[in-house]
């Protein structure tokens, strides 16, 4: 538990010295929102109703943005290779990679998101749900893409193939968050919703690391 | 003979680190077989051969980031691949690579690795590291502006940061690339005090460094195809 605080501090500490990676993240998710009354046209009824999606969609764009480096650049400096063989494990690393990651780019992608709900006219009772929903989605990204990032690792055009690979696993992710915040709208309870997504997550988390592991050991053999 | 540098036999007494029978495969190319090598407390081994041979696969191996086609690594008699998890901790493995974080100073990038192995007082063992190193004069100073031999004395610090006791084995691959002669000469004492300590270390090297009594392995006498005189440079790395 020590060692991954450890980790975490190291990743966040670098995350924070090379700094460009969150803040892009967070730009891309708003200017990817704000083309769509651009493109679709100032009608606040139409921009109320694909506000949801559009803002989870684009949220899980900018996740993706950051994923490819997620284990690259510890792989090509050899960083990867001693983290492997320190004392904690491959394990403790992916979850203080999976946990860095949300909190370099999931978490600005919630606090941004009450903006962008404002900007697409998302009605009033439509934004604790919103919140909830990307605060249970965004780190099931984290965790489904950081998989996808590892698998690819090593892997020519890996920043191609990575979206490929990940994009399919994150709708039914994409599914339950839409549907939660559409049943908010339309007045029925969003609890379901985000109860399956709340189980996707736990599933996520428990698997992830593992699996992140695993692929990282192979990426490195 | 029993002064020749050869490498012993396996299962000879007082051995710590064992290979028997030891077979590597990357990709399709078989780089070595049946290679057997044992090492005691306070042993080096220095590990020689032509380019591709396999020294860098062996030590791979024998960190545990790649797995014998066929054969077993043993400590003490036991499989190593049954505790990854002890044999992590015991040993220090420096690749190719140095690992240094542009982002991160000479000091932090140690205190990385120093907080790591579980021993208190990471910021102290890291500045004593350094100074082992003779870099105390840069370590506020950000990886990106040290020259690739400070990179490698910063990555080579990361041995002096734990005890002999708690991290006995040292695998060393080319630790003396880029490195100019006083910082070689303060790498043999390091490894020379390291071995003083009960520790092993096992390294592949090309230039000259002083090892003494160090046994010598040539790792190209296991290949398959060891008449394959032209055998040479043929491909560095992973076979495509």
């Amino acid at each position: 538990m020590k060692a991954i605080w450890h980790l975490l501090r190291r990743e966040l500490r670098l995350a924070l010295r090379q700094g460009a990676d969150a803040a892009m993240a967070v730009l891309f998710f708003v200017l990817c929102v704000v083309m769509f009354p651009f493109g679709i046209g100032p009608e606040p009824g139409i921009l109320a109703r694909i506000a949801p999606g559009v803002i989870l969609v684009a949220a899980l764009l900018a996740s993706l943005l950051s994923l490819d480096r997620l284990f690259q650049a510890d792989h090509e400096d050899g960083s990867l290779e001693l983290l492997a063989l320190s004392p904690p494990g491959l394990e403790a690393v992916a979850v203080a990679k999976l946990a860095a990651h949300w909190l370099v780019t999931g978490l600005p992608l919630i606090l941004a998101s009450p903006l962008l709900a404002l900007f697409l006219n998302l009605p009033a009772e439509g934004f604790p749900i919103l919140l909830l929903a990307l605060a249970i989605t965004t780190p099931l990204l984290s965790l489904i893409g950081g998989v996808g990032a590892a698998l690819t690792l090593g892997a020519r055009r890996g920043g191609v193939l990575l979206p490929l690979l990940v994009m399919p696993l994150y709708i039914p992710a994409l599914i339950f968050a839409a549907a939660a915040i559409d049943a908010a709208l339309m007045g029925h309870s969003a609890r379901p919703h985000l109860l399956l997504l709340g189980g996707l997550l736990a599933g996520a988390a428990t698997l992830a690391p593992f699996a992140v592991a695993a692929a990282l050991r192979t990426a490195l053999d | 003979m029993r002064a020749a540098p050869s490498p012993t036999a396996a299962a000879s007494p007082g051995a710590l680190l064992e290979a028997r029978a030891l077979t590597c495969l990357r990709g399709a190319r078989l780089v070595f077989t049946q290679l057997e090598f044992s090492l005691a407390a306070g042993g080096a081994l220095l590990l020689v051969g032509h380019n591709g041979s396999g020294k860098s696969s062996l030590l791979r191996l024998l960190a545990g980031l790649s797995r014998p086609f066929a054969g077993g690594l043993f400590w003490q008699n036991s499989p190593i691949a049954e505790d990854m998890e002890a044999h992590r901790a015991r040993l220090r493995y420096a690749g190719h690579q140095d690992a240094v974080k542009p982002a991160l100073t000479a000091l932090e990038n140690l205190c990385v690795w120093a907080g790591l192995d579980g021993l208190p007082d990471a910021t102290g063992r890291a500045q004593a590291a350094l100074a082992q190193v003779e870099l105390s004069h840069i370590a506020d100073m950000p990886g990106r502006y040290l020259s690739a031999g400070q990179k490698k004395r910063v990555n080579l610090a990361r041995l002096a940061l734990a005890p002999a006791a708690h991290a006995p084995l040292w695998l060393l691959d080319e630790p003396a690339t880029a490195l100019d002669r006083d910082s070689v000469a303060r790498l043999a004492a390091l490894m020379a005090r390291h071995r003083g300590d009960g520790g092993m270390v096992v390294l592949s090297t090309h230039s000259a460094i002083d090892l003494p009594g160090a046994q010598v392995l040539d790792v190209s006498l296991f290949s398959a195809d060891a008449d394959d005189a032209d055998g040479d440079d043929a491909a560095d790395g992973e076979a495509a």
